[in-house]
């Protein structure tokens, strides 16, 4: 047995197909999900992938928030369906209100694309458990609105709560506060992070580092309690 | 027919990167005395029918949950009279 694992397609994504591999190369099944559907086909778990859905239009994710899928996502992800945003995936969750905070321009105003040493801050999500704290990784990062803010008393909190998912590690690429990556929400389920697992898992291909590979592999034994 | 005006103004402790290049660029442009400037966004909704009281707490509404992320940013909504088209 093993889990179905949903990757959203927004018009404008472009990280579905890699998600879609990345999935299938840690044992899952990916099953593709599309923007207009409500009926998210009883997958056991859910990824927003990175690109640009609906042209940033407003802001990052602020359209696609709405859109008929998001909705079934979010009454799920509330019960306990597990999802990870990436990159666009992790503006949208902000803008749903799945996570705190928001994403803003990177403060340096460039689009930054670059190997990024992280900082596996918690090991206990849904989608980080292969990891241990503590652990560095790098993956690669591409964004031009990868600036994550929230008010002081959030980031205190965030803090305290272990809920920094993931931290960069000797250069900030854009401004983060707290040089927050990733963060999750209270019950674990809902994780979102600017980096982007799904392109290093094969060592064929970038920097020939497989360590996004966990992420798919730890919500594969979450799921079949393998 | 009326015009509804929603402004969207980052909240004063973001940092706005934007409007920071656009102050810097001011010198440059022979532009002395602005000590700050920042970058925000404008939307002109042209409502059908009167803006009464229950049309402006839907746009209110409209502003908080989409037009603005709350979040990082304010809003305000004012009623701008539109100058009838030449008859």
């Amino acid at each position: 047995m093993t889990a179905r694992i949903g990757v959203v397609t927004f018009p404008g994504s472009l990280d579905d197909r890699d998600t879609q591999r990345a999935i299938r190369l840690a044992g899952a099944e990916p099953v593709a999900l599309w923007h207009k559907d409500k009926d998210l086909k009883q997958v056991d778990a859910v990824v927003l992938p990175g690109g640009f859905s609906y042209g940033d239009y407003l802001r990052a994710g602020a359209i696609s928030r709405f859109s008929p899928v998001m909705g079934t996502v979010i009454e799920q992800a509330k019960s306990g369906l597990p999802v990870l945003g990436i990159c666009n995936g992790f503006q949208v969750l902000t803008e749903a209100h799945l996570l705190p905070g928001a994403m803003l321009g990177n403060d340096h105003l460039h689009f930054i694309c670059r190997d990024q040493k992280l900082r596996v801050e918690n090991a206990e999500t849904s989608w980080t458990g292969d990891y241990t704290a503590g652990q560095e990784i790098h993956i690669p990062l591409k964004n031009m609105d990868g600036r994550y803010v929230a008010d002081e008393y959030t980031l205190d909190k965030l803090e305290a709560e272990g809920r920094v998912a993931f931290r960069y590690v000797d250069f900030n690429p854009n401004g983060s506060l707290r040089d927050i990556a990733g963060i999750t929400n209270e019950a674990g389920n809902v994780v979102g992070l600017m980096p982007h697992p799904e392109h290093a898992v094969e060592p064929l291909i970038g920097s020939g580092r497989t360590d996004g590979l966990p992420f798919f592999t730890s919500i594969l034994k979450k799921l079949v309690g393998a | 027919m009326a015009r509804v005006v929603v402004d969207v103004m980052l909240k004063p402790e973001i940092l706005d990167p934007q409007g920071q290049a656009v102050h810097r660029a001011l010198p440059r442009l022979g532009f002395e005395g602005i000590s700050d400037v920042r970058q925000g966004k404008r939307f002109e909704l042209e409502v059908d029918g009167p803006v009464d009281e229950a049309a402006l707490a839907r746009i209110h509404d409209l502003a908080e949950s989409f037009l603005a992320n709350t979040v990082i940013e304010d809003f305000t909504v004012k009623v701008e009279e539109v100058a009838e088209a030449a008859k």
